[in-house]
């Protein structure tokens, strides 16, 4: 691949599953009509999703998913030694996500619920920031092809990529959607990385929080904004949590 | 200035012959409140049914039908060792039905920034110049206070401005092109009771405002409370969320960003709409930020609404639509941040 008669580098490219859905994965596997050009552009040498290729020579490594037993967690050190730049892919990965819901209950009653009798070796979920050094967070709850995309040219060419640091509001009324807290719905969009297009909102629907803080974000304030709307101390910890995004911000868990 | 009637029968087929060549837009309400009311925004129409004339106030002004939230500056084909641009400025012609004085008195400050500048923006020129608009009175609503800003009438700036008067509109003329438009749908001269039924909708209007805000030494008040305690109080609210500068008509500040194509042959430059509250706006290369704080940004905004702009084209930079307030989840709005200005300095 050259870039104005400038041969670029083509960079080996790990993507490595722990416990999520996948759907993270999944996504930078849609989109075909342009696999042939991402793969001009970087060299996949180890993703189980779409290759049998199985390479430990991978520069770069995306992780999908949260880290939730003592294997992940040797598996993951394994790739953080090897990969120059690792890459905490989707919400699992960024914040714990979605399987952070299990952390309510007391563990032995969740594998109970879920696995009966059967032993099953799990532990606290864990970001993988948790774990070991993340270089690069790539937000969503699953992540955006798009971005993905224009996360690989930025680190094909060798530039930093600035994420937003503004909130889901920006976008929201550049798109001039009516605002869901006005219509009485729950939203986190002031206080959540902007980058999504505010697709929620835009199906009024209000933001869960999938991509994680704004940087600087207000919460005080929006919780303070949420109550004199009416809603519940639990409808804004069941919301604030969902994602386990925003942890400390609620006075309850401090 | 020339003034015509036109029955709203033959209004309604106006607009139907401007569906026919024109991109058409006007007040289409989707959602509601909690409280019932209509949320109403500037659409594209498809028929004459759709445009709703006695809307209120809609959400977002209709500044993003002349600066666009995001634009393409130029594209560019990249080969081996050079590149290509291509630049468009054309717009398909477009109508926009229903602005209100408010609106347009937006517009020409707009011009001010963006035509009569060193750098004039022909982005902005080509859609001013392919965009017909046909302003529409009101009465004020609770909040409005245009009135303070001198902005509640307009003289130039469109092309048509109706008020209703019953079963006709009392239309101001002030494009050719508008004339000869008009003229096609048979507009009558004004008669004298016309003229009476205007002025008494013009004297209803005027009777209707409520919210004043003072803005007589406002620009010399900014100064002299410049380490006023007040910008913390509200600044502590800020969600620095941006709502305010993205559905105001007259907030102009925008980003830049460059991005190519999967296979790095194409390359864009692309603008988008900003806003001076939000934490990233003031951030240099190398990660320095020159506002890190929300209360002091928030108070830039203020300063460049009510002091900077003033002091560079002899007005304010807001219209009194109070659509930022009505937009802020924190509840601030220039009445509430104006009035306590001034409140501290009388202290
Ligand atoms: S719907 Fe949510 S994201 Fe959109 S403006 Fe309202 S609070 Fe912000
Ligand atoms: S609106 Fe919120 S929950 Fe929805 S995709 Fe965006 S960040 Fe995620
Ligand atoms: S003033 Fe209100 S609308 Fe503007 S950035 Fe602050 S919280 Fe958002
Ligand atoms: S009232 Fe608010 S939204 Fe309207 S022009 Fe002034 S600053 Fe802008
Ligand atoms: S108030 Fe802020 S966003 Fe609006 S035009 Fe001024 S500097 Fe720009």
């Amino acid at each position: 691949m050259k870039y104005l008669g400038i041969t670029l580098e083509r960079p080996k490219i790990g993507v490595f599953d722990f416990t999520g859905c996948e759907g993270c994965q999944l996504q930078i596997a849609n989109k075909e009509e342009d696999l042939k050009d991402l793969f001009d552009l970087v060299e996949i040498v180890n993703f189980r999703e779409i290759s049998s290729d199985r390479r430990e020579d991978y520069e770069i490594a995306f992780i999908d998913g949260c880290i939730t037993t003592d294997s992940e967690v040797a598996r993951l050190k394994k790739i953080r030694k090897q990969a120059g730049i690792l890459v905490a892919m989707g919400a699992c990965a960024c914040l714990g996500g979605v399987n952070n819901l299990r952390s309510r209950f007391s563990l032995s009653d969740v594998i109970r619920e879920v696995y009966d009798r059967h032993h099953i070796n799990t532990g606290p979920v864990r970001k993988v920031a948790d774990v070991v050094h993340v270089d690069i967070e790539l937000p969503g709850c699953p992540i955006s092809k798009p971005e993905f995309e224009w996360l690989v040219r930025h680190l094909v060419l060798g530039i930093e990529p600035q994420f937003p640091k503004y909130p889901v509001c920006v976008e929201c009324k550049q798109r001039l959607n009516s605002c869901v807290l006005d219509m009485g719905l729950m939203c986190l969009g002031p206080v959540t990385r902007a980058g999504c297009n505010a697709v929620c909102p835009r199906n009024r629907l209000g933001c869960w929080g999938c991509r994680g803080p704004s940087e600087e974000a207000n919460f005080e304030s929006l919780i303070e904004i949420l109550r004199e709307k009416g809603f519940t101390e639990e409808h804004i910890a069941e919301r604030v949590k969902f994602f386990n995004a925003f942890s400390g911000v609620l006075n309850s868990d401090r | 200035m020339l003034f015509k009637t036109i029955t709203k029968e033959n209004f309604k087929k106006m607009v139907e012959g401007l569906l026919e060549e024109n991109e058409v837009i006007g007040p289409r309400s989707r959602d509601q409140d909690l409280g019932g009311n209509k949320i109403y925004r500037f659409l594209k129409i498809n028929s004459f049914e759709e445009l709703e004339m006695d809307y209120t106030r809609s959400y977002s002004s209709p500044k993003n039908y002349f600066l666009p939230f995001e634009e393409d500056l130029a594209t560019y084909r990249l080969n081996d060792k050079d590149w290509e641009q291509e630049i468009r400025y054309t717009i398909h012609p477009r109508v926009i039905i229903g602005m209100r004085a408010c609106d347009i008195n937006a517009l020409l400050k707009l011009d001010q920034v963006m035509l009569k500048s060193v750098y004039p923006n022909p982005y902005y020129f080509a859609r001013r110049r392919n965009t017909l608009i046909i302003g529409l009175d009101h009465e004020p609503l609770e909040d409005c206070f245009c009135r303070s800003m001198n902005t509640d009438t307009v003289f130039h700036g469109f092309g048509l401005f109706l008020t209703d008067i019953g079963d006709r509109y009392f239309v101001a003329i002030n494009s050719d092109t508008a004339y000869i438009i008009l003229n096609q749908f048979d507009a009558r001269e004004v008669t004298e009771e016309d003229q009476e039924r205007y002025k008494t909708v013009k004297k209803q209007i005027e009777s209707k405002f409520k919210t004043q805000v003072d803005i007589t030494i406002l620009p010399e008040l900014m100064d002299l409370e410049f380490e006023s305690e007040i910008w913390k109080k509200w600044g502590h609210k800020c969600l620095s969320c941006g709502s305010c500068a993205m559905v105001c008509p007259t907030c102009y500040c925008y980003g830049i960003e460059e991005d190519t194509n999967l296979t790095f042959t194409k390359a864009t430059k692309r603008r988008f709409l900003y806003s001076c509250n939000l934490l990233d706006f003031a951030a240099v290369a190398r990660g320095h930020n020159f506002r890190p704080d929300a209360h002091i940004r928030l108070k830039y905004r203020y300063y460049h609404k009510f002091r900077g702009f003033v002091e560079a084209f002899s007005q304010s930079l807001c219209v009194g639509c109070n659509r930022c307030g009505k937009a802020c989840l924190a509840g601030i709005s220039p009445k509430a941040v104006i009035d306590d200005l001034i409140k501290t300095e009388k202290k």
